[in-house]
Formats: structure tokens, C-alpha cells, sequence
């Protein structure tokens, strides 16, 4: 049905341009000068009803199922939800949904069957509706359109018009987006804090996010202290900084100063592939590969090493952020001004000296912008931490345990089948905030320095 | 001035100079080897892991791109499979009793060999032949010929992944079992052809009957809209921004938002996704359209980038010409400047697909890990992607996933690295040094 | 006075061969930038190489320190002794060629650090001091001998960049005589600079003279004539004509040099 009401809505918008062009071309056969082309009458017939509508159709189709449902569940018989809560109308609105399309298990009440057909039936006016107002709206705007061809009207001016407009909404799309990750990640966590103290989830020390099963369960509230798991992303981000900063450091000094230009033509794609690697892939490496590898070596030396270390994921990670670490090095060494290298190689510096005494110096706000920007990767890193991390927050910060993450407990908190009025998934959306903030300070930070940096070689 | 200080000067001492840099030149030569030693050492090791994983992936997964199958005779036993029941009947017993009268020393009326002997086979070989035997019910009380998949423990047999010498209670089939396995093998009644089924097989508990079509059309759904909304979309930005965006504290913010954006993590998106698209608009779980839209709001800001570069390399001079012949504005750019940055923005636009093809996280908190045994029709069904199933089969415990994990991921660096070469034969074909 | 001074010691001159180059050539690629040219440079005076851009005098220029070793595609052929040592021999390592090198840059180029450290840079890297008192010494020295110090000498700590051009480059001079080099080469070293800080660092130029083999290359024949005893005019990688400074512009011989002098070309 949408896909009617969109070929509807498109085959009008363009006999609206074919009608918009005839009739300029007739006015120009007739001698007439016209201010626009014809094709710029077409297009301008066409935009201002393929555009309008279209927005139109969106906004129905995004509100027509919410508003449905609550007609549905307002017009049921009174009393029949009896003492619901939030979600057992869910279940009830699901059942009737399902008795719609056809699919009934075992024998519903009659009311609901009765909702189920009122349900079926709103939604068919409603669509008949949607496509009834598409085609009168659209012809309306052809016709209007259409008597608008006249020798002097600009439609060239009002073509740009529209499509200024629509390249101006093109670049609010950021916008919106950074403003509904806010404001997703805000209503939630509210909701969160509305159940849970604020103050334990800052402070608490432990993280057991159960939910009890039934009502009258006393063992499994649940805790909510995010120090431990927030403890876990620092153990993981620093081991992966400690194998990825080094190495990438070094291998940028490498490849910018010492490297035949053979060796370079062959690490620069290489690099990009490591970059390039998905890492749900990485996640695999990790628990195919590395950990074991890091298992046998701890028990070869009498250490027992759990299977999900820190120390695993940390540096499969510590590996995907090698290329990252050491493409900002060398952008950042290679912005040093010639002029510099060229001053101390002329007082006599070796080129280690040169690289480590002056260019290095000089490139410290660029990588330090970089590095930054890969703790923020680390820190928001997923796959990698949910496939070869733990899953149980324990305080330490000893590599050799397993330790989890604030992204590994929103992915379990999440995955499976959610609801959002319990704790247990609004707690991922509090995390999320946490993570939000946290990577967006760094990022603003880093961004900041690196262009900074930029600007003062430029 | 310059008296003054040359009446100081006692001058240079010559000499000194050149001995102390010959007194150190051997140790300052020797720190400069030892920071290129360190650097080619690191360089190495980040080659070695690019091979480790490789090497690990290849050798783990070459084995699940062939599949052990066994060829039957099969005798459709009227009284197992009555016409009337179709299509429930036993099927299972029809082929176990067809393995029986190949096989020496089974006894059909030892309950426990039986079975052991029904987990020979898939578990998918019975519903093969409920298949066919629906499809065409005249085959009842015939013998048919087919070829179906072995169990897991079997193909992992004959792939000389399950180690004989291991003492029998540590191994995964008996003595007996592996006996029938060699008289079928002697009889060449088993056979190992290449794996078509990873390809075009769904999802299974099973690992012999497990494939990647619906991850494959998932993926193929998701990235299609993730390309129908970001193409535009950033293409506009990109436009509005480079071009026509008077500067100003609101072009500033925009341009802040979608360096931000580009930073952050990955699962936020799908946070976002679940929150406004799935648990406000009531779009469904699962589906690649949902994934499509929140991959587009990671890869736009790619795009943007990608196209901003490409349009700020055209040069002005192409602008001015255009401009000295009376176009407005709009009829430069979409006239003589898009066309020119347009294999710029391809180039951008593919490796932003490319990303978008290997995100996981923001699926998995969508719900596409879900377990489903269909490809999808469209893209609101749900579905996997290649990289949710790629989880999926990671988390699974049966042995046989391992290599088809590794096997489904040299599937998607298979596209990667396809995307990305088209990516760079369009940028070393239409560059153009102005 | 400058003149008359000059002319003074022109005429008293010590005239030891400082740099022998013979039949160099210098390819950039396939480029052919230096043909066959030889000269000898003489110690304790200071010669300028003048030429229209591109005519090769600054890549000739950074032979004599091994400076175009650090362009991949470039390459050296012919003769270049200094003190009688041939400098591309395979057992000369460029740092210790460029330790008695010196050589100051077109733009100044300051390292983003403080004043001091500038200048200690060089003798810090070769070990010329023992101790911090004698560190202090060679710096107080070298500001001196870049006629500097005075504006300089209460903020030594702080960073070099913060200086004016003019400033800047007599503190780049001030660096390479730091490291105590017997041959100071010097590209266009003016070219940045405004008039006075030019007359500055010309003076400069000329006192550093008493010390040094000054080799100075100039787009700007009046400076050559101010400040150079001898002068060689490169056209399209050649050596046309090196000679006496007061002779070269007075009587040319060869009529390339003639119609640079007059204007005709460059």
C-alpha cells in the first residue's frame, strides 16, 4: 500500500512536469521570451509537489501506528484492562495485533477479537485515507503549478529555491541526529534515576544489574554501582594503550624517517587493511587466538589466567588501534615544516636526533590529539570487549581478570527481548549516557588540539 | 655593535669541534640504530598480526567451504510413511533403517544402535526427503537415490579434525561409530563436494545445515537503504556546506555535530536506533530497514567529508568559467562542479559502505542477532546480518561453527576488500590532476 | 667607514683554498641542476653565488654541507674537497661534515623551544660542553657573535619563535656558529627580512668573516656587493664566471654575466 501511495504521488509530480514543459515550450513557440526555460517550469511543477507530499506521507506514516494504538486500547470495553500495568497493556495491544493479521493462539475473548477487527479496520481507512489526500493534495499543487506558467515567472529562482531549502534540511540531519541521541539517551536515563538512586549508581561499588522475577523475590534486587564496570573500561583502554601507542609511535617514526620508500609503498595499504578489519572480526581473533595463546603461556608459567582476561581484549584492541595511532603520528610529523628537519640536520643532528630532539616536539599536539581520540575509541569500543570480555563487574584492575565494560554491559543488557520499564534496560540507557558523555569531552578536546595544531603550521 | 662583540671574540677553537663529534659520533650512530631497529620492529609486528589473523581465519575456515555428504539408497517404506499421514511420517526411521541394510553388524532392533545411527546423517536429511516425498507422494514404496548432508561430528571425522588416537570416552563419536564411517568410506558412499550450502542455506541450530543467505540479504536490505538515505542526504550537506553556507555560527555548529559525530561509538547509534526508531516510531525489531537507518546516520558524516574534499579539489577556475557564461549559482554546481567531484564522492561513498557493512554493535542492540531460520522477503522482515552472524555463530558451542565463523568472515573480507579495490580502481581511474 | 674598512682587508686577505670542488654535477631525477662546475673557495673571506632563480646556486650550495642527501631522487657526481678531505667519501659521515658546515636557511627556522636551547642544541648533540657553566659560556658566546645578545640576553627561557624575522635569523646564525663549524653557508638568508634587519645580519655577515669561510648565495647583487669579496654568477646550472666582487660588476667577461648585471636577463 505505501509503495501505491508513493508511485501515485511520483507518477503525478511528473505529469505535473510534463504539463509545466508543454506549456512553456507552447508560450515560446508563440514567440514569447520567457525569464526561465522550460525545463525549469517542469522542475519546478514537479519539486514543489514530489517534495511537500512526500514529507507528508513520512509524517503520516510515522504517527498513524502510535495513534492507532491508542484509539485501539481507548476504546476498549471499560474494565476489561482491569488492574494492567504499563506492561501487561503491552501484551494485551501485542495479542490484538496478532488476532489482526490472522494469527490466533488458543480462543481470545471476545473483546479483544472485537479490537483486534476495529484495529484492522483503522488501519485500512487510514490508509485509503493516506492515499485519497496524496492524490488530491498533489493534483491540487500540479494545477496550482500549472497556472503559474507565465512568461516572467522565475522558475528558475523558485527551483533553487527548493532545492536550497532541501540541501539546508540535508545539513540539519547532524543536528537531529546528535539531538536525538540527547534526548534518547536523556529520557531514558531519567526514567533510570526514577528507579534507581543517583547516588548509588555514581558511587555504588557493585554492578549485579538482576531483575527480580516475580514479585515477592528477595534476593535478586539488583545493584547499580557503575565504578566497577566504568574500572573494567580503564584496565582494557590502558592495555590496549600500552601496545597500541608504542608500536604505533614507533612505526610511524619508522616509516616516515627510515623507511625505504619500497617498505612505505607497502605498510601504508597494509596498515589501511588492519584499519579496515571489522571488529567483530577482531572480537573472533580474540577468542580464537589470543586468548588461548595468552591462557597456555600463563599456565606454562604456573600463573592461572582466566579465560576472558582483560589482557586479551586489550590488546587484540591495543592492535586494532595501531594503525589509527600511527596514521595521526605521521600526519602529524609529516605537517612539521621542512624548514625545521632541515635546521637541525644542518647543525650536524643525526636523523634519530632530529626525529626525537626536534620534529617529535614539534608534532607532540597533533599526537597527542590523536592518542586521545583512541582512547575515545577504545573506551567506546564494543565488539571486541562483548565477544572476549567478561560479563561480571569485579573491582580490580589486575589484566589477568576478567573485568567488563560499560559497552559490554549495555550490548547483554539489551540483547535478547526488551522492554523499556525495567531497570535493567534503562541501565544501559544510563550507561549509554555515561559513554556519550565521556567520549564527546574527549573528542571535543582532541578535535580541538588537532585543529589548533593544524592551523598553526598552515 | 658589531665591534663590540668582535673585540670579545676570541674566535672559533678549531679542532675541538670536529674531535668531540668523533669522540660520540659511534654512540649517537648507535642510538639512531636502535630506534630504527625498534621502529622496523614494530613495523614487523604489526605485519605479524595482519598475518596471524589471516593465517588463523584461512586455516580454521577453509574446512567449512567443503561439506561431507553421504549418498543413500533409500527405500520409502509404506508402512513408515503412510500417503494418508503426509506430510508427518517416519522419515527419520526410513533413513535409519536404509543405513542399517548397508551397514554390517547392526541389529534393527537395538533401540540405542538405531539411534546412534540416526545421528549419522543431518538432521536435516529427513525433512529433504519429507520434502521431496511431498512434493511427489507416487515415491512411496519406491527406493530413491539422495545425497544429504552428515552430521556434524562426522564431517569434522572426515575433515581429520576429530584425532582417532584420543582415548574413546574423551571423543565425540565411538568406536562403533567411526567403524560405520569407514565402511561407508569404503563403500564411497561418503563424499566431501564444495560447501554450496554456506552460501545459499539460512541460519541453522545445525551446523552442517547452517548458511549465510539470510545474513547475505540482510546485509544486502540493510546497506541498500543505508546507501538510498545517506547518498542524498550527505551529498546535500556535503553541497550546502562547501558551497552555498554563508559563514556563520550555525554553518559553524553544523560542521562541529558532524565531526562529533563521526566519533561517536558505534553502540550509541544503536542505542538511538532502539530508543526513537523501534521504541517511539514502532518500527519493527529486527528488520534491515531499521538497520539500514542508523547505519546511514553513522556513514553520513563519511560521505559529507568524502564529497566536501572532492568538491574543494575542483579548481575555481572551472567555477568562474561557468560563471563568466551567465549560470547562476546552482546551475555551476550542479552543472559543472558535482559532475566532476563525482568520482571523488563514489570513492568516499563505498568506503563508507564498507564500514557500514562490518558494524556489529549497532545491529546487535536492534536485534538483528535474532535466530531465524528464513531469508527475508524485504526489507522490514527480520533478518541477520553478515556481521551479527558472524556473533552469533561465534557464541555458538557446537564445534562445527568454529570454522563456519571463520569461513563466514573470510565471506565478508571477501566484500570488503572488493568494495574497497572497486573503491580505488575508481579513484586511480578518474583522478585528474588539475 | 664600512667601505673603506672593507677595502682594507680586501686587499690583506688570507687567501688558503677552504673548498675544492671540481666537475660537480648534481641530477634532481632526470633533471640535469648542476653541470660541471668547479671552484675554489677561499678561507676567511666571503663569497656569494648570484644567478637568476633557478639557475642552480642554492642546490650547488648544499653540496658543500651534503644537505641534498636528505632528497631521495637527488644525486652528487664530481669533487668536492674541504680542507683537502674529499666530503663524499664513503667514510664520511654527513654529521661530522655538517658539524664543521654550517648552514643558515632561507626562512628563519627557529625550533619551538626556548631561546637557550636553540642554541645549545648543537653543542648538546655534538657533547662540546662538559658542564652547565660551560654550556652557558658557548651559548652567551654564540648570541654575542650573532649580535643578539643584547636584545635577548633577559629572556633567555623563552621561546625562540616569539621573536621578530629579523631577530629570528640572527638567531639561526648565532645556532650554527654555536656547534663552532669552520665553513658557514648561508641561503639567501636576507630574503625574509626587512631592510634594517638586513643591514643587521649583513653586518653580521661580514664580522663573522674574520673567523669563517662565509659562502652566501643572494638573489640581490648589491648585497653580493656589499658584503661578498668574491663572486660567482651561475646561469642554468653553469658556472659562468667567478671572480674578484669589485671586478665582476665593474667588468664582466662573459656577456651572460654582463647582461644579468645590466638587467637583460633574470
Amino acid at each position: 500500500m505505501t509503495t501505491i501511495v508513493f508511485v501515485t504521488l511520483f507518477c503525478i509530480s511528473v505529469l505535473g512536469y510534463v504539463l509545466n514543459r508543454q506549456a512553456a515550450t507552447k508560450l515560446r513557440a508563440d514567440g514569447t521570451r520567457l525569464h526561465s526555460v522550460p525545463g525549469y517550469h517542469g522542475l519546478y511543477s514537479l519539486l514543489s509537489t514530489l517534495v511537500p507530499v512526500a514529507v507528508l506521507i513520512v509524517l503520516w506514516l510515522i504517527f498513524q501506528g502510535p495513534l492507532i494504538d491508542r484509539f485501539t486500547m481507548s476504546g476498549l470495553p471499560a474494565g476489561s484492562l482491569g488492574e494492567l500495568d504499563a506492561g501487561g497493556r503491552q501484551l494485551v495491544l501485542a495479542e490484538i495485533k496478532s488476532i489482526s493479521r490472522g494469527r490466533i493462539f488458543g480462543d481470545p475473548e471476545a473483546w479483544k477479537v472485537d479490537a483486534a477487527d476495529r484495529y484492522a479496520w483503522m488501519h485500512a481507512i487510514s490508509r485509503w485515507m493516506l492515499l485519497g489526500i496524496v492524490i488530491v493534495a498533489s493534483l491540487g499543487i500540479v494545477g496550482f503549478a500549472r497556472s503559474r506558467v507565465a512568461a516572467n515567472f522565475r522558475a528558475r529562482h523558485g527551483v533553487e529555491h527548493i532545492t536550497s531549502g532541501l540541501m539546508l534540511f540535508c545539513s540539519t540531519i547532524a543536528i537531529f541526529t546528535t539531538l536525538g541521541i540527547i534526548a534518547a539517551l536523556l529520557f531514558e536515563s531519567i526514567r533510570f534515576f526514577e528507579r534507581v538512586p543517583i547516588t548509588e549508581f555514581f558511587f555504588g561499588l557493585n554492578w549485579e544489574p538482576q531483575i527480580p522475577l516475580r514479585e515477592d523475590q528477595i534476593a535478586a534486587e539488583g545493584a547499580f554501582g557503575w565504578i566497577p564496570v566504568f574500572l573494567g573500561t580503564l584496565v582494557i583502554t590502558v592495555v590496549a594503550l600500552f601496545l597500541a601507542v608504542p608500536v604505533g609511535l614507533l612505526s610511524a617514526i619508522y616509516l616516515n624517517e627510515f623507511a625505504p620508500s619500497r617498505l612505505r609503498a607497502v605498510a601504508k595499504p597494509v596498515l589501511e587493511i588492519l584499519a579496515g578489519v571489522p571488529t567483530v572480526v577482531y572480537g573472533f581473533f580474540a577468542i580464537l587466538v589470543v586468548a588461548p595463546a595468552i591462557r597456555s603461556f600463563g599456565a606454562s608459567l604456573g600463573i592461572p589466567v582466566s579465560p576472558n582476561t582483560a589482557l586479551a581484549a586489550g590488546s587484540v584492541m591495543g592492535i586494532m588501534l595501531i594503525p589509527f595511532i600511527s596514521s595521526f603520528t605521521d600526519d602529524a610529523l609529516s605537517a612539521v615544516p621542512k624548514s625545521l628537519r632541515d635546521g637541525a640536520l644542518a647543525l650536524g643532528a643525526t636523523r634519530a636526533e632530529t626525529v626525537l630532539n626536534v620534529l617529535f616536539p614539534a608534532a607532540i599536539p597533533g599526537i597527542v590529539g590523536g592518542i586521545l581520540l583512541a582512547i575515545s575509541r577504545a573506551i567506546g569500543e564494543t565488539m571486541i570487549v562483548v565477544m572476549a570480555a567478561g560479563l561480571i563487574a569485579s573491582l580490580t584492575i589486575n589484566p589477568l581478570d576478567s573485568v567488563t565494560t560499560v559497552t559490554v554491559q549495555i550490548v547483554t543488557l539489551l540483547i535478547g527481548d526488551t522492554s523499556f520499564d525495567n531497570p535493567k534496560t534503562l541501565a544501559a540507557f544510563a550507561l549509554g549516557m555515561m559513554l556519550f558523555i565521556v567520549t564527546l569531552i574527549i573528542n571535543v578536546f582532541a578535535l580541538r588540539i588537532v585543529r589548533k595544531y593544524r592551523e598553526a603550521y598552515d | 655593535m658589531a665591534d663590540v662583540t668582535a673585540a670579545t671574540d676570541p674566535g672559533p677553537k678549531t679542532g675541538s669541534t670536529a674531535d668531540a663529534v668523533r669522540a660520540s659520533l659511534a654512540r649517537r650512530n648507535r642510538k639512531q640504530k636502535i630506534l630504527q631497529v625498534l621502529g622496523l620492529g614494530a613495523i614487523s609486528f604489526a605485519f605479524l598480526m595482519l598475518f596471524i589473523l589471516i593465517a588463523s581465519l584461512v586455516s580454521s575456515g577453509y574446512q567449512a567451504f567443503t561439506q561431507t555428504h553421504i549418498t543413500l539408497e533409500v527405500f520409502i517404506d509404506p508402512e513408515e510413511v503412510p500417503l494418508e499421514r503426509l506430510p508427518r511420517g517416519g522419515f527419520d526411521d526410513v533413513l535409519e533403517a536404509s543405513l542399517a541394510s548397508v551397514l554390517k553388524d547392526v541389529d534393527p532392533d537395538d533401540r540405542a544402535t538405531m539411534r546412534a545411527l540416526g545421528g549419522l546423517p543431518s538432521n536435516g536429511a529427513q525433512f529433504r526427503l519429507r520434502d521431496r516425498v511431498v512434493e511427489d507422494p507416487d515415491l512411496i514404496g519406491q527406493t530413491i537415490t539422495m545425497t544429504v548432508p552428515v552430521s556434524d561430528p562426522y564431517d569434522q571425522l572426515n575433515k581429520g579434525l576429530i584425532d582417532r588416537r584420543t582415548p574413546e570416552e574423551n571423543r565425540r563419536l565411538k568406536d562403533f561409530e567411526i567403524a560405520w564411517f569407514d565402511q561407508l568410506v569404503a563403500m564411497e558412499a561418503i563424499s566431501k563436494p564444495l560447501n554450496t550450502g554456506l552460501i545459499s542455506n539460512p541460519d541453522s541450530r545445525f551446523p552442517e545445515l547452517a548458511g549465510l543467505k539470510g545474513a547475505l540479504i540482510g546485509s544486502f536490505w540493510a546497506l541498500f537503504v543505508c546507501f538510498v538515505i545517506s547518498f542524498p542526504l550527505g551529498i546535500g550537506a556535503a553541497i550546502y556546506l562547501e558551497e552555498f553556507a554563508p559563514k556563520n555560527k550555525f554553518s559553524d555548529f553544523v560542521e562541529v555535530n558532524i565531526n562529533n559525530l563521526a566519533a561517536v561509538p558505534s553502540v550509541v547509534f544503536g542505542l538511538l536506533a532502539l530508543a526513537v526508531f523501534i521504541g517511539w516510531f514502532g518500527l519493527p525489531r529486527s528488520a534491515p530497514f531499521v538497520g539500514g537507518m542508523t547505519l546511514a546516520l553513522m556513514t553520513m558524516p563519511t560521505i559529507i567529508i568524502a564529497t566536501r574534499a572532492a568538491l574543494k579539489a575542483v579548481p575555481p577556475s572551472i567555477r568562474e568559467a561557468a560563471l563568466g557564461v551567465g549560470a547562476s549559482k546552482h546551475q555551476v554546481v550542479f552543472g559543472h562542479v558535482l559532475p566532476l567531484a563525482m568520482p571523488g564522492i563514489l570513492t568516499g561513498t563505498i568506503i563508507g559502505l564498507a564500514q557500514a557493512l562490518g558494524e556489529t554493535a549497532p545491529l546487535l542492540l536492534i536485534g538483528m542477532n535474532a535466530f531465524i531460520t528464513s531469508a527475508p522477503s524485504g526489507p522490514f522482515d527480520s533478518a541477520t546480518a553478515l556481521p551479527t552472524q558472524i556473533f552469533i555463530w561465534a557464541d555458538s558451542p557446537e564445534r562445527g561453527f568454529v570454522s563456519r565463523t571463520s569461513a563466514a568472515i573470510l565471506v565478508l573480507l571477501g566484500f570488503l576488500i572488493t568494495m574497497n579495490a572497486v573503491s580505488i580502481y575508481l579513484r586511480n581511474k578518474f583522478e585528474r590532476n588539475w | 667607514m664600512m667601505n673603506d674598512m672593507r677595502k682594507i682587508e680586501r686587499d690583506t686577505a688570507v687567501s688558503d683554498i677552504k673548498i675544492h670542488a671540481r666537475d660537480v654535477q648534481v641530477f634532481y631525477g632526470d633533471t640535469h641542476a648542476i653541470k660541471d662546475v668547479s671552484v675554489d673557495i677561499l678561507d676567511k673571506t666571503v663569497t656569494a653565488f648570484i644567478g637568476p632563480s633557478g639557475c642552480g646556486k642554492s642546490t650547488f650550495l648544499r653540496c658543500l654541507n651534503r644537505m641534498n642527501d636528505t632528497i631521495d631522487i637527488a644525486r652528487v657526481k664530481g669533487d668536492i674537497q674541504i680542507d683537502g678531505n674529499d666530503i663524499y667519501h664513503p667514510s664520511i659521515d654527513p654529521v661530522q661534515l655538517r658539524a664543521k658546515v654550517g648552514m643558515v636557511f632561507q626562512k628563519p627556522n627557529p625550533f619551538p623551544k626556548s631561546i637557550y636551547d636553540n642554541i645549545a642544541y648543537g653543542p648538546r648533540i655534538h657533547g662540546l660542553a662538559k658542564t652547565k657553566a660551560e654550556l652557558d659560556e658557548i651559548v652567551e658566546r654564540s648570541l654575542r657573535r650573532g649580535a643578539i645578545w643584547d636584545e635577548v640576553k633577559d629572556r633567555l627561557h623563552e621561546p625562540g619563535t616569539g621573536l621578530s624575522g629579523g631577530q629570528q635569523q640572527r638567531l639561526c646564525i648565532a645556532r650554527a656558529v654555536a656547534t663552532e663549524p669552520e665553513v658557514l653557508l648561508m641561503d639567501e638568508p636576507c630574503s625574509a627580512l626587512d631592510p634594517i634587519a638586513t643591514a643587521q645580519v649583513e653586518d653580521l655577515i661580514d664580522e663573522l668573516r674574520r673567523n669563517y669561510s662565509v659562502v652566501i648565495v643572494t638573489h640581490s647583487m648589491q648585497q653580493a656587493a656589499r658584503v661578498s669579496q668574491n663572486t660567482a654568477f651561475f646561469h642554468l646550472g653553469n658556472l659562468v664566471e667567478y671572480r674578484e666582487t669589485g671586478q665582476i660588476f665593474t667588468n664582466p667577461e662573459d656577456p651572460r654575466t654582463e647582461s644579468y648585471i645590466t638587467g637583460r636577463i633574470g
